[in-house]
């Protein structure tokens, strides 16, 4: 681990840790709506905003957070006016984004590495400045995802019965897709933008077979998306390639490890236990001759 | 006389070019246990989304304690009760913390669950019989148990009012009158109810006024019909309208 003794290491490994916290606290409510590849589009819209960042030679995570947030709102009133045109207009966006992000970077000065580096992240390119953005965002972040669980969780588990609570449930979904555009954009230097929404959805995944709830779920997950990043950073500098793909594959695979633990031990649990019973008996309607008069 | 806690005033609600209700007046007065009755797609789901602004007006008016529906903000004072869970699998969520959601229209979106809300919840879910699931996951629960959730959920909030969307259909029998048990604790201590429902079933005792809804009207409105021909039957509760061919004294309102 001698790699962590140069600065920018550092900075990779501590901005890696906080995208591991701040990703699945969001990730599980996008989870919770089935909206698991929100962050995926939102990172293709992001990469147009970096193009336009190098550019014009300003802070490429800066104009990438203006343009992911402008089209996460957008995003989230096409959904919200849920029309059927939805899909198709989540399409034309998500591919704009990344062919007006190539476009752009094309015609900048920028190399081809320095495309990957926002694609798939990079070990190297975090910035004292950025590590202060990616810090200061993130925190915003995870404040809001764990101060608000039980308002948006109510919103994603019910949003009708949300707003008969009078909760304001149009600026808790925008909430929800501007902290999707910001953590898609603070996690590009460690993780990339194409990569960054499996550390959302993978970590809520995987709490999820062992969890019985929704706040333990949300422990699990950010306990989980904390060791991808950190031994995914790690893995990355040992072997020189990529961070945010090393980050990834670690969370997948403690996803297939969970899975199959789990299932063995229901399976375990289920020959100690022969003839269980059912536990969901009453979802159809009961036969007639069983309603009995009061 | 006091401020109805409902009042539908020749309300007509459509979805696209379908008429779904025209020109329904309906008042729900403090202490009454209204049921809406009606056939699938008589409209009488469609009455009770209108009326807590799920779907939008197209004529006429609601009030909700005396205040016009758009701009009512006391939700703390509405308990609802949808027809099921939403999210059926997706994110594990155990029963309390359903329940839970029913604080919040008293507390706030910023404020943290404090004593008085786990004392709620904890409330709620004796008065349905769930006490021993709370801490299980809400997809374990039997259908019927999930309904009782959602009551449970409308009972944490304390509410004056509750508004239930066909709270017993396809619900086991103990579980409808652990229900109706839960019910009846409300409508003692002074609460006012309108339900939706198909068959009354162990409600039935319970409710002081029928209102009937065939083809987005309202047909009948007053004592809860009875049963007749092969619905009266032993074993058959079954009260949907036949406003056209039942006889006019049946309704003995």
């Amino acid at each position: 681990m001698d790699l962590f003794q140069y600065d920018f290491m550092l900075r990779a490994l501590v901005g890696a840790l906080v995208i591991g916290l701040a990703a699945p606290a969001l990730g599980i409510y996008l989870v919770q709506r089935r909206l698991a590849l929100i962050g995926d589009g939102i990172g293709h819209v992001a990469l147009t905003g970096v193009g336009a960042g190098l550019l014009l030679n300003r802070s490429p995570v800066l104009v990438a957070v203006l343009a992911a947030t402008a089209g996460a709102i957008v995003i989230e009133l096409v959904r919200a006016r849920g029309r059927t045109s939805g899909d198709l207009a989540l399409a034309l966006l998500f591919y704009g984004g990344i062919a007006g992000g190539v476009l752009l970077v094309g015609l900048s000065d920028a190399s081809s590495a320095s495309l990957n580096a926002y694609l798939f992240g990079s070990l190297i390119t975090t910035s004292r400045g950025d590590l202060v953005t990616i810090l200061l965002l993130g925190l915003a972040v995870l404040v809001a995802m764990v101060a608000l669980r039980p308002a948006l969780f109510a919103v994603c588990h019910d949003e009708e019965y949300a707003r008969v609570s009078g909760l304001p449930v149009r600026a808790l979904n925008l909430l929800l897709a501007v902290t999707t555009a910001v953590t898609v954009t603070i996690a590009m230097r460690s993780v990339g933008v194409l990569l960054i929404s499996a550390l959302m959805v993978v970590p809520v995944a995987t709490a999820q077979q062992v969890t019985r709830g929704f706040a333990s779920t949300m422990a699990a997950a950010m306990t989980l998306g904390l060791f991808a990043a950190g031994a995914g950073v790690a893995v990355a500098a040992g072997a020189d390639t990529p961070p945010g793909a090393s980050v990834v594959l670690l969370a997948i695979a403690s996803f297939l490890v969970v899975a199959l633990v789990a299932a063995g031990w229901r399976a375990v649990r289920r020959r100690s236990r022969p003839a269980a019973t059912p536990v969901t008996e009453a979802f159809a309607e009961p036969p007639e001759h069983e309603v009995a008069l009061p | 006389m006091t401020t109805p806690v409902i009042q539908v005033t020749h309300a007509a609600v459509g979805y696209d070019s379908r008429t779904v209700l025209r020109d329904v007046s309906l008042t729900v007065t403090a202490g009454e246990v209204v049921a809406v009755l009606g056939a699938n797609g008589s409209g009488k789901s469609t009455l009770i989304r209108a009326v807590l602004g799920l779907v939008p007006l197209g004529a006429g008016s609601v009030t909700l304690f005396g205040a016009p529906q758009r701009r009512f903000r006391q939700w703390h004072r509405i308990g609802y009760v949808p027809q099921r869970l939403g999210a059926g699998s997706g994110v594990p969520a155990t029963v309390s913390e359903v329940v839970a959601s029913g604080r919040l229209a008293r507390r706030g979106v910023l404020r943290p669950a404090g004593r008085a809300d786990r004392e709620a919840v904890a409330a709620a879910l004796d008065a349905v019989g769930l006490a021993d699931r709370a801490a299980d996951p809400v997809a374990t629960l039997s259908g019927g148990q999930q309904q009782r959730t959602l009551i449970a959920r409308a009972l944490a909030g304390r509410p004056e009012l509750l508004v239930l969307d066909e709270p017993t259909a396809g619900v086991d029998m103990a579980s409808q009158e652990a229900f109706a048990r839960a019910l009846h604790g409300f409508v003692d201590h002074g609460g006012t109810v309108l339900l939706v429902a198909h068959e009354l079933g162990p409600l039935r005792p319970l409710i002081s006024r029928a209102v009937v809804v065939h083809q987005g009207g309202i047909c009948h409105d007053g004592a809860v019909p009875e049963p007749a021909g092969h619905h009266a039957e032993p074993g058959h509760d079954h009260v949907h309208p036949h406003c056209d061919e039942e006889p006019a004294g049946l309704w003995s309102s």
